[in-house]
């Protein structure tokens, strides 16, 4: 119903597109002069078509749930049931009427589900009015504008420009909706796990905090020494710092070669394969740590005595070090490659190989860019998912042996999210809570690493 | 001293070979990584392309089907085709007691009656004739046969008996077990059974995540890269979106799961599981990558056009959609692919978001519970079935293969159709 009313406004719209443009040849042929291109007259009509559509859509989409369901709740409100039990009752009539109900069938549920399809009824009849006598009128007037001849490209530009700026603010929506998500379902976790708790508790177990059944109070002792975060930080920044560890020497020495050393032949075909690296999405990665890595080495540890978990931190964190060299390769090779050549010419003329200009004098020169490419790298390996569910425990071990297993924020969302969740359970705001530690420590680290990468271009720009 | 000054120089230059030594084994280091990674991948996965079918004889035995004379179409579906399935494989040795019987049965999948039935189906007339069907074999005997099973474990740990081990090479010997290629992997949807899952469903997901993704973020971002490309003043709130939109680049994945988890599922009551949601979520974390790339292209499209087009007339709207973003569109839509390609291989927000459960139909539109295809390769990898091993690395190899296209794609289209301004 909704698709074919959705059609027939298009439709609609086309048609006032083709008789506004025709209005206007129809102008031109009294030799009036025309305030604008022909198809302006037609864009202006179809814009008045659909903007009363598209406002009325979505208040009918907003609305109409709402008021249907106060009015079919209001034959109870009298009978003394609870919210929950009401909200059952409607979700009954409603599954009841699209025959998808299979419990058993009041007649009270039914005469609601029948209430609920003539209500519905009527919502879409009086939709379908309503849009239509909306355009009729808008595109009348928009019709009476053109006639008289008044502007009409600077309406449809202003139009226009004025979806653009809605299409921009996209990114600011998309910002404020992680916050939204992540803040209301923190802020009741502070509410029942003190905020001392969560920061320095050494303790992490939250497969205690089992579902609770949401008529039972809330009893903050049964939580405590459940939600101690510090060995879930510890392992988060244990792990990063593995990867790291793997990934700066080596991701920092092939950009300085790739960008001094490399002939153009070598570099046109090295760069694109370090880059293939970071194109593997990082499940598959997981899979190489948890399948290749992990047992080989605890083979390798087994056979010098050591003892190693196949979960190691080591092969998670090792792993995630390969996945991130192109990052640091290319950006590092980026900034190197931008340092001006006076500062190489100068330091040859006095006599230094090229070593000794790459140590002394563009390091230093390129150093702020290397490391906002690192601090970008280290907020990779902070967020980095797959790897460490598949490589890393699960349990978290406050432990600084790179042998052991370990678990990381990330991993624990994953564990605690994973298959069905009660929201309003501490577990899960759990996840929530970390997801926003999460969230604003790889914030500050991106935000600190694009002011000293930025600050750096200007310098040499 | 100048001896000295040698011995100084050529310490210096010893130096400088070696820095370079490690630059270059660096990157050396970097293409091993690479090298073993899709080698080891490729030769645990290959094989999953093969599938072992165990040919078996089995009499079409009208009575033990319980079929009267000259059975109707909905008679022979409704026959019963589990005795005479077991039956033939239990034929297959004439001395076997009860519990070897029931081992034999295990030789071949679950569905075993159900590729019977097949057969009959097929072919009404064989009743009462004996034919030589072809059986998947179960995922162990499976491994067996691709050589990757360790036989010579005891026998108690292992799932495949040596009674078993023993038909399975009479059969072999007699070459009554043949290996043919997989189809039923590309066909088949999730399933308990490593012999029989494949990856349909959760390919099919995949590609409804893409498009709802596709459709979302692509108009959004190109319009807001047009926007602050050509009409933004340059004031603190531009500087705002800007802000968001670098740092949106960078937030990490998961932290987009849960904003699909705690506003589309929790407060829009978006159906839990699709691909309709999973597009969403995913079409937010390309957003910014799209919107990077459109304003890179923009910015290359050089002022002389614009001016150009100014010059004669045109309204900075119409300089702006007629001009400047055709002529930047080879290099957005080369970006939009790139951003697929990151969306097609993320894994953390769908999970958050439900796309972890098990599914075993195909879906038919994107408002229908399915897994995606890195998904899929973390369900698998985390069962414990050898038999998932080889199938996690076929999925890995199909969704390689995506990505490479995708991304090879992306460089024709920039290649072929982007100008180059000199």
């Amino acid at each position: 119903m909704n698709l074919i009313l959705f059609t027939f406004i298009v439709l609609l719209g086309f048609t006032s597109y083709y008789f506004g443009r025709k209005k206007a040849y129809t102008i031109q042929s009294t030799k009036k002069r025309l305030t604008a291109l022909p198809q302006f007259y037609g864009y202006y009509l179809a814009i008045w078509c659909a903007i009363p559509a598209f406002i009325i859509f979505s208040l009918w989409a907003i609305f109409e749930p709402t008021i249907v369901k106060l009015l079919i709740l209001s034959d109870y409100s009298n009978q003394g049931y609870l919210d929950d039990e009401l909200n059952l009752l409607y979700e009954k009539s409603k599954a009841l009427s699209r025959g998808q109900f299979t419990g058993e069938i009041t007649p009270f549920i039914e005469a609601s589900a029948e209430k609920y399809l003539s209500l519905r009824s009527i919502a879409q009849s009086s939709k379908v009015v309503i849009v239509l006598s909306a355009i009729i009128a808008s595109v009348a007037y928009a019709y009476k504008r053109i006639s008289s001849n008044s502007r009409t490209r600077e309406p449809v530009e202003k139009f226009l420009k004025a979806v653009l700026f809605t299409a921009s603010l996209a990114a600011i929506l998309t910002t404020v909706g992680i916050v939204f998500s992540l803040i209301f379902q923190t802020i009741d976790f502070f509410k029942v796990i003190p905020l001392f708790d969560f920061v320095f508790g050494t303790h992490w177990y939250p497969a205690k905090a089992f579902v609770r059944d949401s008529s039972e109070a809330l009893d903050p002792t049964m939580y405590s020494d459940t939600f101690g975060a510090v060995p879930i930080f510890a392992g988060t920044f244990f792990i990063a710092f593995i990867a790291m560890c793997v990934a700066i020497p080596i991701g920092l020495m092939s950009g300085i070669y790739l960008a001094e050393y490399a002939s153009t032949k070598v570099r046109q075909y090295a760069k694109p394969l370090i880059e293939i690296l970071a194109g593997i999405p990082t499940v598959v990665y997981g899979f190489f740590a948890a399948l290749t890595v992990g047992p080989f080495l605890k083979e390798l540890g087994t056979s010098m005595g050591l003892e190693v978990s196949a979960e190691s931190a080591l092969a998670a964190g090792g792993v995630m070090g390969i996945m991130i060299i192109p990052f640091i390769s290319s950006l590092s090779d980026d900034v190197i490659t931008s340092v001006p050549q006076s500062l190489r010419d100068g330091s040859y003329a006095m006599g230094a190989t090229k070593s000794e200009t790459i140590k002394r004098v563009i390091f230093p020169a390129a150093l702020p860019g290397i490391v906002g490419s690192i601090l970008l790298g280290v907020s990779r390996a902070i967020g980095e998912t797959m790897i460490v569910v598949m490589a890393s425990g699960l349990a978290a071990n406050l432990t600084l042996n790179p042998l052991e297993s370990t678990s990381t924020i990330t991993a624990q969302i994953v564990v605690i999210l994973i298959g069905d969740q009660a929201f309003g359970d501490p577990k899960t705001q759990a996840a929530f809570a970390l997801g926003m530690s999460l969230f604003l420590v790889t914030l500050c680290l991106n935000i600190v690493a694009l002011r000293v990468v930025k600050k750096y271009r200007e310098k040499y720009e | 001293m100048n001896k000295n000054k040698e011995q100084l120089l050529n310490k210096r230059y010893k130096a400088e070979q070696r820095f370079r030594l490690y630059g270059l084994s660096a990157i050396f280091m970097a293409l091993l990584f690479l090298t073993i990674f899709i080698f080891k991948i490729f030769s645990t996965g290959y094989s999953a392309f093969q599938k072992t079918w165990l040919i078996v004889p089995v009499t079409f035995d009208a009575e033990l089907m319980m079929l009267d004379q000259n059975p109707s179409k909905e008679d022979l579906q409704d026959a019963d085709y589990y005795d005479i399935a077991l039956k033939s494989m239990a034929d297959l040795d004439p001395n076997a007691n009860e519990d070897q019987e029931n081992e034999l049965k295990r030789m071949v999948s679950y569905f075993f009656e159900k590729e019977i039935k097949n057969e009959l189906l097929n072919d009404p007339n064989l009743i009462g004739k004996t034919k030589e069907v072809y059986l998947t074999a179960s995922d162990d005997l499976d491994q067996v046969f691709k050589g990757n099973y360790p036989r010579d474990l005891p026998e108690d740990q292992r799932r495949v008996s040596d009674y078993q081990l023993k038909i399975f090479d009479q059969l072999v010997a007699n070459g009554k077990v043949e290996s043919k290629f997989n189809i039923s992997f590309f066909t088949n949807a999730d399933s308990r059974e490593a012999e029989l899952a494949g990856i349909a469903s959760s390919f099919m997901g995949s590609i409804f995540s893409i498009l709802v993704c596709l459709m979302i973020a692509f108009p959004v971002a190109v319009l807001a890269a047009i926007y602050l490309e050509e009409f933004a003043p340059k004031n603190r709130f531009t500087d705002f979106i800007e802000v968001n939109i670098n740092n949106l680049a960078a937030v990490p994945s998961i932290v987009f799961g849960l904003l699909g988890l705690g506003v589309l599922l929790a407060i829009f009551h978006l159906p839990r599981s699709t691909p309709l949601v999973g597009g969403i979520t995913l079409s937010l974390m390309t957003l910014p990558t799209i919107i990077i790339a459109a304003r890179a292209s923009l910015k290359a499209v050089p002022p002389s056009i614009r001016e150009a087009a100014l010059a004669m007339g045109a309204s900075r709207m119409q300089t702006t959609m007629h001009h400047t973003v055709p002529l930047s569109m080879p290099g957005t839509l080369s970006g939009t692919i790139i951003g697929l390609a990151q969306a097609l291989g993320e894994t953390a927000p769908l999970i958050l978001i439900g796309m972890v459960a098990f599914v075993n139909t195909i879906p038919g539109s994107p408002m229908d519970p399915a897994a995606s295809l890195p998904v899929q390769i973390y369900i698998w990898a985390e069962s414990a079935e050898r038999g998932f091993v080889e199938k996690v690395s076929a999925c890995i190899m199909v969704l390689l293969g995506f990505l490479i296209i995708m991304n090879l794609f992306a460089q024709i289209i920039r290649h072929k159709f982007e100008k180059k301004w000199s």
